[in-house]
């Protein structure tokens, strides 16, 4: 088999740095959308070639080659892959394919619950307000979804505020948000180099409710500003206290290199709307496809290969 | 080893003492049988005679308490002291998973959270942000 099989391995890498940037450039349904069908794409294309490798390793066991009536010194004579590199593989594929499982039954039995708690949840409407001292939000998803929101930071946040979270979270159930996380994270663990791409749909799902937010109250500010308070609010001991009465005098320019998810939100809803950015969309694809394509090569050189060794038989 | 209460001399009891974890047997079959929240007062009432003379009411409170102190037992004030109920197994358990639950254990990775922790980095970079945001708005 060509080369050609290592290049599923290798793009994963490529996109795991890219992913970061593009979910901070790209209109965030887009993003989510184009990071997850990647993601999966990716994954599956990682995994042929695994299964690929490991099977012209196996072609190269002469038993196997006398069962199968092809010659197995043909497939040596012409296929670079090492004995190791299958073996390699084989183990590699079978370890991806427990964390699938894994992975599948820990968001499954997760959705599950979060189903079951959503109906116990015997309230009439879609908001349910928790009491206690805690302050959380959150979507949860279920038939119907429900949001619930702490009683104590219903009280923090003022009518538009209020609004503005309860927008957020609609947007998280309508666009079944969770959905989307969960592929990219299965996909992440079928290829762990793509966790940076699952990551960055957890972000891209966030940055979608916010725009959605921000659209129905019309406001890009109030949005960010609730979005600050309430991770102030949610973070108490965290805040160095130099912070709460600190005038900025020098830099105004904020670097968001390495910042959490929560400061980026905010300075991309304190920045203009994001529009769809259609060149930096098609590359995306076009890498995946790129991917998809290597993938069917290595698949077309492994079929010839036999066919090739079982003629010379 | 549990001690007796200072009215009841051992002298008096010819039967060997009992290992203290058939006394808490004993008290929390009482408080499982009657369905109500006890006093220790109550509970030594409760105890058959042959019992009742065997064990002093300070005997009852120390039993009681390493049974609350066990977690077998809730308490809740009830006039100077407190009034025990068992904390039955069933109930044990649901409370541990609820805790659980509550800690966000199985249900969270698809829960879209509003806002995720920040670190005191984020905190500072957020303040910045909402600052500049200020003044240039």
């Amino acid at each position: 088999m060509l080369l050609v099989v290592y290049l599923p391995l290798l793009i994963p890498a490529l996109a795991a740095v890219a992913a970061r940037p593009l979910a901070a450039r790209l209109e965030p349904r887009q993003g989510t959308w184009v990071l997850t069908v990647a993601a999966v794409a990716l994954a599956g294309c990682s995994t042929v070639a695994l299964a690929l490798l490991a099977a012209s390793a196996v072609a190269q066991v002469p038993v196997l080659a006398d069962l199968g009536h092809y010659s197995q010194s043909v497939i040596h004579r012409h296929d670079p892959t090492s004995a190791v590199a299958g073996a390699v593989a084989a183990v590699v594929l079978t370890l991806a394919a427990a964390a699938v499982a894994v992975a599948f039954r820990h968001r499954a039995r997760a959705l599950a619950e979060s189903y079951r708690r959503a109906a116990r949840l015997n309230d009439d409407g879609t908001v349910v307000v928790q009491r206690g001292a805690a302050v959380e939000a959150y979507a949860l998803p279920g038939w119907p979804g429900r949001i619930v929101v702490s009683g104590r930071l219903l009280e923090a946040l003022d009518e538009p505020g209020r609004a503005a979270l309860l927008a957020h979270e609609r947007a998280h159930l309508a666009g079944r948000h969770h959905l989307f996380t969960t592929v990219a994270h299965l996909a992440a663990a079928a290829n762990p180099v793509l966790l940076p791409v699952a990551r960055a749909v957890d972000y891209t799902v966030e940055r979608w409710a916010d725009e959605h937010a921000a659209r129905v109250i019309g406001d890009r500010r109030l949005v960010a500003v609730t979005i600050g308070r309430v991770a102030m609010l949610a973070t108490p001991g965290r805040l160095p206290a130099a912070t709460l009465g600190m005038v900025r005098a020098g830099s105004r320019r904020v670097s968001l290199a390495w910042a959490g998810p929560v400061p980026r939100r905010v300075a991309a809803l304190l920045g203009p709307p994001p529009r769809s950015r259609m060149l930096l969309l098609a590359a995306a694809v076009l890498i995946v496809l790129l991917t998809g394509a290597s993938a069917v090569e290595a698949a077309r050189d492994l079929h010839a290969l036999l066919e090739l060794a079982q003629a010379g038989h | 080893m549990h001690q007796e209460g200072p009215g009841h001399p051992s002298a008096e009891h010819p039967e060997p003492r009992r290992p203290s974890g058939s006394l808490e047997a004993e008290v929390l079959a009482v408080l499982r049988a009657a369905g109500a929240p006890l006093t220790p007062g109550q509970v030594r009432e409760r105890l058959d005679a042959r019992q009742r003379a065997e064990l002093a009411y300070s005997t009852v409170v120390t039993i009681v308490s390493r049974l609350h102190a066990k977690g077998l037992l809730a308490r809740e004030r009830a006039g100077r002291g407190f009034a025990y109920t068992p904390v039955d197994d069933a109930s044990l358990a649901a409370g541990q998973m609820n805790r659980a639950l509550d800690r966000g254990a199985d249900h969270d990775a698809v829960l879209t959270r509003f806002v995720s922790g920040l670190s005191g980095r984020d905190a500072r970079l957020l303040r910045d942000l909402l600052d500049a945001g200020e003044d240039g708005g």
